[in-house]
């Protein structure tokens, strides 16, 4: 083995943020290399600066023992260096295989197109993945899972050196993820170099052979992924140790129902779903991906339209035709896809947190007072821990886990009485999850009623106080929380109705 | 079926729906109906004078409304389609007739200066990333000045330059096919129209385009050099707008200087009447080509039953909106 990628004492600054502050970085050939870290460490920063999207303030970056700067993306590329972004960032009005290939079309002369020749080498990439993708699919069609896969045949289809993913699983099931894995050995074996980001720490046990923890904007240290155990490398992110409280499911026998669903239905989507919420509790929503349960949700929160069924809150039947009709009735929805429904990236922290309680800081004469807005973001900037230089700070320099943190701390701020959290955690590093999850008991002892939709299974079980299973549309069982292992809930996600 | 199958046939559902199959097929449906209506209502309305008469004035808007769709579908703008056209027919008149140039010079010079200024609209935009709406803005304001200073604010008339009128008024396809007398300035839309059509779906600058309207950031981060693409794309209107430049002036036999504001906001509404999305990423020129007819015939039909001219751009107003609502209503049904 020898050294691919040697990155020393890399500075970076953005306005008002110390990004990196001479962070390191070895990865050999042939090496799958986590890079760890909570929100914020710096982890997207350092690799956009290894592949060419921002430039460095100081710092050396090694390929294969010569000194490197790219210009951009395109620069790096040539040189064998490619990146997964965190972000999905595929063009969603073209095909996946002109996804794949953007930048490098097969072509005939005078700049025309083979499209046979892309969508074969499309198909050929699939093939080596072990997937089922119609190369010919427009890209805005696909489940955001099928898109990741997407994202990855685009990386793999460079074939080169240094490989990075930054959080390639956030959003693939079990199934997916086993089949990533294998192709990530695969490329081992042929020398490629892995850097890989995730806050998932059972991945890391599985593919990892070093793992480089960072910690604002430093490095901490590398060591040995198999040998080191999962708390020390905790301890080594968050820099303190982490309680992991037990569960502890309340007696709600006597609690008054708050919400209640009654044959929900909406074409192959929903298959007459009922259940019912009470005050105070922690419904978890389990099932795979296209089980329904992010369009239960929508239709709850009037998003989409329900072709029957009944909601009744508080024992009254509601007609929830929109977003707003939903918010009235005192239900908060965080969208899985909090990128395109659940923050205005442009905004600052203030005015995200304020956005769905506006009212509250609006005078008679429709006046904002930006002072009341002011102390009640900084007071959720602190309960909530976010990294954030100021709350005048736009979103879209926040990092991911930042931005959930916004999202939650805007229906906190709304004192929805029903709070659906969809994929709550996803993308969130286990110092910021295990502060979400005592927000969430907090919220539920205050009286909240919380659903919950996760595709961590620890997570849905460890959190709810009951849980609803689904598969292909409809509720399979509705399980006790704490007790239920994880095999009772995947037999019922997987129960098929024929 | 299983869960593979049922999103295997909704994928291919979405995609005949996406291709925009099914706005041209509005928009062409909303063309026939506007035709068997007229033609119901007046019998002056079909004969073939006036069907003749619809085509030509179709020619121009419809080579502007081409090159609009362009910058559309990259989700840009251009708002100086209109001075752009008059500028380069002022040119095309200044080496025609007062450097007393050879015609093929004059195509050339209106092709050229197009692309030209195509080309600052598009470094504007791509280089110091000033927007669409504004550079565009920006570059229509100080074509029509610019155009009025080279004239002396005269029009420059093509009388020494013999033929070039026919340019437009002529008929090659009259010439060999008497019964059909189609002027040539159709002729050089439909030419036009197939190009740019056949770039779009089938070349690199075409996949592009769509690429830029679809995700910018992302195109960029794969290593293509989005400026100089943008730039090219915006190059490449400027160039088909010229010839919008010569058909104009060949019409009128004269380069008007003072003509050109609005024709900008006609081609828009061709373009999006169309089914082309105004946040850019799809489109398609049949669409755009369809939708320059619709306000063609709207036009002519409403003058023929004697609407006052007045309530013909009323009548425009509701069709613009009419359609784009159409068009968000399907895409919420497939969406
Ligand atoms: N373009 C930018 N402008 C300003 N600040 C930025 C920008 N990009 C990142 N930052 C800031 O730099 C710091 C590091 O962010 P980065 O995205 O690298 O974190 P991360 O480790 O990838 O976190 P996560 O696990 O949430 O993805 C954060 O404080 C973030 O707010
Ligand atoms: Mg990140």
């Amino acid at each position: 083995m020898s050294n691919l990628v040697t990155m020393l004492g890399i500075e970076k600054r953005f306005p008002g943020v110390h990004a990196l502050k001479a962070a390191c970085l070895e990865l050999q050939t042939g090496e799958v290399h986590a890079l760890m870290g909570e929100n914020g460490a710096g982890k997207s920063t350092l690799m956009k600066i290894l592949s060419g999207v921002y430039s460095k303030d100081a710092g050396l970056v090694k390929l294969m023992g010569s000194d490197i700067e790219f210009k951009n993306p395109r620069a790096a590329q040539e040189a064998g260096i490619c990146i997964i972004h965190q972000e999905l960032s595929l063009m969603n009005d073209l095909t996946v295989a002109q996804n794949i290939f953007i930048g490098r079309e097969p072509r005939l002369s005078f700049g025309r197109l083979d499209e046979a020749a892309l969508n074969n080498g499309a198909i050929e990439i699939f093939k080596l993945m072990n997937l089922a993708i119609d190369p010919r699919a427009i890209v805005g069609s696909l489940t955001i899972a099928k898109q990741q896969m997407v994202e990855i045949a685009k990386a793999l289809s460079y074939r080169s050196n240094v490989l990075v993913m930054d959080e390639p699983t956030a959003a693939l099931n079990d199934t997916e993820i086993a089949d990533l894995f294998i192709i990530i050995e695969k490329l081992k074996k042929e020398g490629v170099g892995i850097i890989y980001i995730s806050h998932k720490m059972d991945e890391l046990k599985q593919i990892a052979d070093r793992v480089t923890v960072m910690r604002d904007g430093e490095t901490i240290g590398t060591v040995d992924a198999q040998t080191t155990s999962t708390d020390d490398i905790i301890s080594m992110m968050v820099g303190r140790e982490l309680i992991n409280e037990a569960v502890n499911i309340p007696d709600l026998s006597d609690a008054p129902i708050v919400l209640e669903v009654q044959k929900l239905c909406r074409g192959r989507e929903i298959r007459d779903v009922s259940f019912n919420l009470k005050k105070g509790e922690i419904l978890g929503f389990a099932g795979l991906m296209g089980a329904g349960r992010t369009e239960v949700a929508r239709a709850i929160f009037g998003a989409d339209k329900l072709d029957s069924g009944t909601i009744k809150v508080h024992g009254e039947t509601v007609s929830i035709k929109s977003p707003t009709d939903a918010v009235e009735v005192g239900i908060g929805y965080l969208s899985e896809d909090r990128k395109h429904f659940g923050i205005a990236t442009g905004m600052d922290v203030r005015a995200n947190i304020a956005m769905a309680s506006l009212k509250r800081f609006t005078s008679k004469l429709g006046v904002l007072d930006e002072t009341a807005m002011q102390d009640v973001a900084s007071e959720y900037i602190e309960k909530l821990d976010i990294r954030t230089p100021s709350d005048r700070q736009e979103l879209r320099f926040l990092s991911g886990g930042n931005q959930q943190k916004v999202v939650i701390g805007k229906w906190l701020l709304r004192n929805s009485e029903v709070l659906i959290f969809d994929e709550p955690t996803r993308g969130i590093d286990v110092g910021a999850k295990a502060e979400i999850y005592k927000l969430l008991n907090q919220l539920a002892e205050l009286g909240r009623s919380i659903i919950v939709i996760s595709s961590e299974l620890p997570e849905v079980i460890r959190l709810s106080h009951r849980i609803a299973v689904m598969c292909e549309g409809r509720v399979t069982g509705i399980l006790p929380g704490g007790i239920s292992s994880q095999k009772e809930i995947m037999s019922l996600a997987t129960r098929r109705s024929d | 079926m299983s869960d593979a199958s049922i999103s295997e046939t909704s994928s291919f559902i979405r995609r005949l729906a996406d291709t925009g199959a099914h706005q041209k097929l509005l928009a062409f449906a909303s063309l026939i109906l506007l035709l068997v209506g007229f033609s119901i209502a007046s019998p002056n309305f079909m004969q073939t004078s006036n069907m003749l008469a619809i085509l030509q004035a179709t020619s121009v808007n419809g080579v502007l409304a081409v090159a609009a769709t362009l910058v559309i579908i990259t989700g840009g703008i251009d708002l100086s389609v209109g001075t752009l056209m008059t500028f380069t027919a002022v040119m095309t008149g200044v080496v025609l007739t007062n450097l007393g140039a050879p015609l093929p010079f004059g195509i050339l010079t209106a092709v050229l200066m197009g692309a030209l200024c195509g080309a600052c609209s598009g470094t504007l935009v791509a280089k110091m990333k000033i927007p669409p709406f504004i550079a565009t803005l920006g570059m229509m304001l100080i074509l029509k000045g610019l155009s009025l200073v080279i004239s002396g604010t005269r029009p420059i008339y093509f009388n020494d330059t013999p033929g070039y009128d026919l340019i437009s008024r002529g008929s090659i396809i009259g010439h060999f096919f008497p019964s059909l007398p189609i002027p040539n300035g159709v002729l050089i839309l439909f030419i036009v129209a197939i190009t740019a059509s056949y770039v779009l779906s089938r070349t690199v600058l075409g996949r592009y385009c769509f690429a830029l309207g679809s995700n910018e950031e992302s195109m960029r981060l794969s290593g293509v050099n989005t400026d100089r693409w943008k730039i090219a794309i915006y190059a490449l209107a400027g160039g088909i707008v010229g010839i919008g430049g010569l058909l104009i002036s060949s019409r009128l036999n004269s380069a008007q200087p003072a003509l050109g504001l609005g024709y900008e906001l006609e081609a828009i509404a061709a373009v999006v009447i169309g089914g082309t999305s105004l946040s850019g990423g799809r489109g398609t020129v049949l669409g755009t080509v369809i939708g320059a007819l619709i306000m063609a015939v709207l036009t002519n039909g409403l003058r023929v039953l004697s609407v006052a001219q007045e309530w013909q751009t009323v009548v425009t107003g509701l069709i613009i909106i009419a359609a784009v609502y159409a068009d968000m209503l399907r895409r919420n049904r497939t969406a």
